[in-house]
């Protein structure tokens, strides 16, 4: 049990790094909320090496760490969004058991954007936002499969240090 | 990789495709009033035929349009992202230029749909 709780205390820690790294990669196309999602890659490799209730808590815990230490309420509120429908969305295709890691991650990345789309049209009370839906989707696409190739080649890796340790 | 990782991908590549088309095939009309709502609530309506530069300062923050031409964009913003000054010129009804931090959204519509609307209210 220790093991297990140190072990999702260490991937809090790695998403928050990954989160903050991202904040140094200025990428600005002019679309709001286009990220890379690097700290997403700890959501995709914990989907397969632990329970689903532990991922669920390591993504919210970074959502509230990052977003108190950064953020304030409203990023918040949009990084909630996107990370609750974009896990739901991965846990779905997961246990479907027809997509490898690249495709739960790609799946993950759009949905991530629709979920933050529909905050902010909700926020704003206006449906034209969702002029921004089709670029969002393609990038969420791109990034999520991005992060689904490096997910790939860390799982085996992954997997050997889980067995090493013996039952988490 | 599975062949289904491929199939799904080029499936929101395709929704993206469809979506896009039909965004561009609709509402091409150029209006000739924009409208500033923030928070909601609208801030003004300004008319595209005569250029000029509108202030607009609210509670969220300073925000400068700028109308030239029959197309709008924003030129000044101080919130942290910066989003809006790069969303470029509108000039059509379907396009809307956002500042979320803000709460603030540009749109554009016609003037047609406007006089109707005061000419219900009068029958009233």
């Amino acid at each position: 049990m220790s093991k297990r709780i140190s072990a999702c205390g260490l991937l809090v820690a790695l998403a928050m790094i990954f989160s903050y790294i991202e904040t140094l990669i200025p990428i600005n196309l002019g679309l709001p909320g286009m990220k890379l999602g690097i700290a997403n890659l700890v959501i995709v490799i914990g989907l397969y090496l632990l329970k689903p209730q532990e991922v669920l808590l390591i993504s919210l815990v970074r959502i509230f760490l990052i977003g108190f230490l950064f953020g304030n309420g409203m990023s918040i509120l949009y990084s909630l969004a996107g990370g609750l429908v974009s896990f739901f969305a991965m846990l779905l295709l997961k246990r479907s058991e027809k997509f490898s890691v690249v495709g739960v991650s790609l799946f993950g990345g759009s949905m991530h954007n629709v979920g933050q789309l529909f905050i902010a049209a909700a926020v704003v009370e206006n449906a034209k936002i969702f002029y921004y839906l089709p670029p969002l989707l393609c990038v969420g696409c791109v990034t999520g499969i991005l992060i689904g190739l490096l997910a790939l080649r860390i799982l085996p890796t992954g997997q050997k240090i889980i067995q090493n340790a013996g039952t988490l | 990789m599975k062949k289904n990782d491929y199939i799904l991908a080029a499936f929101i590549f395709l929704f993206a495709g469809l979506l896009s088309a039909i965004i561009f095939v609709s509402g091409n009309e150029r209006g000739n009033f924009v409208t500033v709502t923030v928070d909601k609530k609208v801030y003004g309506t300004y008319s595209l035929s005569e250029n000029q530069d509108i202030e607009i300062d609210t509670e969220f923050g300073h925000n400068v349009l700028h109308i030239e031409n029959g197309s709008v964009s924003m030129t000044e913003a101080d919130c942290p992202d910066g989003y809006c000054k790069r969303q470029g010129e509108i000039s059509t009804e379907k396009e809307a230029i956002v500042c979320l931090p803000h709460k603030l959204i540009v749109e554009i519509e016609s003037a047609d749909e406007q006089n109707e609307e005061d000419y219900d209210f009068l029958v009233r």
